[in-house]
């Protein structure tokens, strides 16, 4: 092959990466070799650094695989010979020598965890209770051990357990102030895991609900109609159905693009019933984003805003326009009238949670927006009395995780 | 060739791009009937917009220009470019639709749950795409300089200038519109003068210059090793080219997504007929080209040279408006995409981000075009493909079909391939042309099995990083969507 540009650029390239892993792997080696304080600062960051790593494996709460983790830090933590973490049901983690007296230590635990007290089990009653009799262990093997509980709150919900070949005050005192600080991170996990919870119930409540006087003006219309023109009145039902359908399924919290526009086109031929020919839209929908994830029901109670607020109070015929782009990385949609408008500062308050319960909708989904898409991701509204409402959000076109 | 021809076939191709770009949309798609604005792409319009994107300098000059030197060896190179696809079809499209990730990084990150995949596969396909910028941009300055005899830099400036404007004006916001007439403006460009020269060769019964077996220059012919290890770069290289795959995106589901590549297969078969028969023609009619080193401008320079006058002319202006959109178009739709992953990856997602992105993407190339020189745009372009398949095809692939690719292992293939790869093409140019040996000419054959051998023997080893949504994520990527009738 003839020498050509390629060969340059891609000369830069590898240049380029190769300088930037020799400039990683010396700021690595210089960062190691930098000064590391006193002893007495070395020591406060060997417990500290130990009690930071112990608690990151101790974040998802009390399980096998954080535990076994965490246990190895805290045995250097405390400097004993072995320790062992217990639930109120059995081992979880068992580091260090001793093994042979794993089987026993759930029975040995089992007036702590009912007490709630720390217990120290000298060398010599360790063994006979272990084994039930007084076993001939070569000096030096012999071993005590402190057993002190974790409590969460006031249960207890497991143990801490220290072996060393003798338990003195320091041991005990060290035992229990671990347990109390794992109690901590047990506690703090469980706050996590109530917080998601919380989230996805926060989720689902907002998962939107379409508006009680739509179906309530929309049936009222529909009733008119079936005097006067039953045919319009049956297909309107049919409709009504079919939109309820839409918005009372049951599946995933995630629709597409091409979806929410046939609900929207069903809300509109409802509405067009009540209001005729006052209600007009225009769509502009680039093809590129139609398949794009969107949450459920985000779009039509924006349009259901524009008709209520926006065109409802006003005299004359309304114009609704429908746009969506493809906008690199992002699908961007938008929602303007021609209506009424609003104060931007009541809208603020509103979308702040203060405020009376007018644009329930908008709120609802901008909520829902930053929930999932982050706090940046929420909808922009650019209105002013009098002047109409300009509604934009912007999704991110790819959500592997999300199902439509 | 008259210089005025060049230069408003390049103004006449700007100007149609932009206004389909400003305009297509508006004026096909505003409606108030929402049964005609859900209309999803038809796998027909998709296709057409593929080819659009694909066809670039070295399937419109570099093509025809390689069979004028070395004759059926070429061929390799229309048969790799058009057989990719089928690769593509059976392995990649319907599953990386169904995954819902948009860029190649979007769909690494997602599959292998992790940050530092993503990164490294972003680095690669900014990479990938600058090298591939940097040939359409010599071809830029070659056709600008046959033509109006104007400086090499004039050409390059003009397109960077034109992406850069429609990009960052929102001009593209039709692109698919934009893709798909560039598809079949670059089919007409070659179409016509060619058969346009056929008949009037036949009619004037001009004699043969030379035979068509005749290899015009001293270059000796290439081995076996090279021609396999050219497909192996061809074929998997498809797979990983980040301008194509952004494009599945457009389809609604798996199935239209393979439908669409079907029927690409058979547009870029259809398209790689006329270049191959400038190449012959060139060989038989013109083989003077080839010593003059002008080679790559043969399907620029064919129409004046055999059909001559104001009908030469015409076929000139056709061409070389073709050739301004392969340019225009690959360009622009690696700007796209580049784009897309610098912003996202580098300044967070905005619009503003996603403009100056689009500025950066297109101006690193070209400042490496004019630090370079141009001589074979179809080798050069083979080497990016190389390149691609020894990165981001690897991970494409055992993403797809392999439950054990590991975090670790994609990134220690990445890198394997790419470094590899780029100093097999740097000790190339380092070496000289002529004192290459072939396997670091051709590096594919062995780079691209280095990086699978090392991806998997590193998820191997670190088996216990599986990422735990394996399971969701490989049913999500191999079972059909869901029937419309249940979607409800």
């Amino acid at each position: 092959m003839p020498d050509s540009p390629l060969f340059t650029a891609a000369a830069i390239a590898v240049i380029a990466l190769a300088i930037a892993v020799v400039v990683a792997v010396g700021l690595k080696v210089l960062r190691s070799f930098r000064e590391l304080g006193t002893d007495a600062e070395r020591a406060t960051y060997k417990t500290l650094h130990a009690a930071s790593r112990a608690g990151q494996y101790l974040r998802t709460g009390l399980n096998p695989a954080g535990a076994a983790k965490a246990s190895r830090q805290l045995r250097s933590l405390l400097g004993c010979d072995a320790l062992a973490i217990t639930d109120t049901a059995g081992v979880l983690a068992w580091d260090g020598s001793a093994e042979e007296l794993k089987p026993a230590l759930m029975g040995l635990a089992a007036r702590v965890l009912e007490g709630g007290h720390t217990a120290v089990i000298p060398a010599g009653e360790l063994q006979l209770l272990a084994n039930g009799k007084a076993a001939p262990t070569a000096p030096g093997a012999e071993r005590a051990v402190v057993i002190a509980p974790i409590k969460a709150g006031t249960r207890v919900v497991g143990v801490v357990a220290a072996f060393a070949p003798a338990a003195g005050s320091g041991l005990v005192r060290a035992t229990s102030e671990v347990a109390d600080w794992v109690a901590t991170q047990v506690e703090l996990a469980e706050l996590d895991a109530s917080r998601t919870l919380l989230m996805e119930a926060e989720v689902r409540a907002l998962r939107a609900q379409i508006s009680p006087h739509f179906i309530y003006n929309s049936l009222n219309a529909i009733a008119s109609f079936i005097n006067t023109d039953p045919v319009r009145a049956r297909e309107l039902v049919v409709e009504f159905a079919d939109f309820t359908r839409y918005s009372f399924r049951r599946h995933g919290d995630f629709t597409t693009l091409a979806e929410e526009l046939r609900c929207i086109d069903r809300y509109l031929l409802l509405e067009r019933a009540r209001f005729g020919d006052r209600v007009q839209v225009s769509l502009r929908i680039a093809p590129e984003v139609l398949s794009t994830v969107i949450p459920f029901l985000s779009l039509q109670p924006l349009v259901e805003n524009a008709v209520r607020h926006g065109l409802e109070a006003k005299e004359g015929p309304g114009h609704i326009t429908i746009t969506a782009n493809d906008s690199g990385a992002f699908a961007e949609v938008t929602i303007e009238d021609d209506g009424v408008g609003m104060d931007p500062e009541k809208l603020r308050a509103m979308l702040a949670g203060h405020g009376d319960g007018d644009h329930v909708g908008l709120r609802n989904v901008d909520a829902r927006l930053r929930q999932v898409y982050g706090e940046d991701n929420g909808l922009v509204i650019e209105t002013a009395p009098g002047e109409g409402t300009l509604i934009t959000l912007r999704v991110p076109k790819s959500q592997p995780m999300h199902d439509a | 060739m008259n210089p005025v021809v060049g230069v408003a076939a390049f103004v006449a191709v700007s100007l149609a791009t932009a206004v389909i770009g400003f305009y297509g949309l508006r004026i096909s798609r505003t409606t108030g009937d929402f049964y005609v604005a859900s209309r999803t792409v038809r796998p027909w319009w998709n296709a057409s917009a593929i080819g659009g994107e694909y066809l670039s300098a070295a399937s419109f000059l570099g093509v025809a220009g390689l069979i004028l030197l070395s004759g059926t060896d070429a061929l390799w190179f229309p048969v790799g470019y058009t057989a990719g696809y089928l690769m593509l079809l059976l392995f990649v499209a319907a599953p990386l639709r169904r995954s819902g990730a948009y860029t190649i990084p979007d769909f690494t990150e997602a599959r292998l749950d992790s940050r530092a995949v993503r990164r490294v596969t972003s680095f690669v396909v900014v990479v990938v795409g600058w090298l591939y910028i940097v040939p359409q941009l010599h071809g830029a300055a070659l056709a600008i300089r046959i033509t109006t005899g104007l400086p090499a830099w004039v050409g390059q400036a003009a397109v960077v200038a034109v992406v850069c404007v429609t990009v960052v004006s929102g001009g593209m916001r039709s692109i698919t519109f934009v893709q798909a007439f560039q598809y079949w403006l670059k089919l007409t460009a070659l179409a016509v003068p060619a058969l346009f020269i056929l008949f009037s060769l036949a009619g004037a019964g001009a004699p043969a210059a030379a035979g068509a077996a005749v290899n015009p220059t001293a270059l000796a012919p290439a081995g076996p090793y090279q021609n396999i290890s050219l497909l192996v770069a061809l074929l998997f290289g498809t797979l990983g080219l980040p301008h194509v795959l952004v494009r599945f995106y457009t389809n609604p589901d798996g199935q239209s997504a393979r439908r669409t590549t079907l029927i690409v297969l058979g547009l870029l078969s259809v398209f790689y007929l006329f270049p191959t028969a400038y190449g012959l023609i060139g060989r038989v009619f013109a083989p003077g080209l080839a010593k003059s080193g002008q080679a790559d401008a043969l399907v620029l320079l064919l129409p004046g040279r055999l059909v001559g006058g104001p009908a030469g002319d015409m076929l000139s202006a056709l061409v070389v408006a073709g050739a301004f959109a392969a340019f225009l178009s690959t360009t622009s739709g690696l700007v796209v995409s580049l784009a897309g992953v610098i912003s996202q990856d580098v300044l967070g997602g905005s619009v503003r981000g996603f403009r100056l992105a689009a500025v950066i993407s297109a101006v690193v190339p070209l400042g490496i075009a004019s630090m370079t020189d141009s001589t074979a745009l179809a080798g050069s372009v083979g080497l990016v493909f190389a390149f691609t398949a020894s990165t981001i095809c690897p991970v494409l692939l055992l993403g797809i079909w392999w439950r054990g690719l590991t975090d670790a292992g994609a990134i220690a293939g990445m890198l394997t391939g790419a470094v590899l790869c780029g100093g097999s093409m740097l000790a190339g140019a380092v070496l000289g042309g002529a004192g290459t040996p072939p396997w670091l000419a051709q590096p594919a054959a062995w780079t691209v099995p280095a990086a699978f051998a090392v991806m998997v023997a590193v998820s191997r080893a670190t088996r216990g990083r599986v990422p735990r949504t394996i399971t969701r994520l490989m049913t999500r990527l191999h079972t059909p969507e869901r029937p419309l009738a249940t979607e409800r």
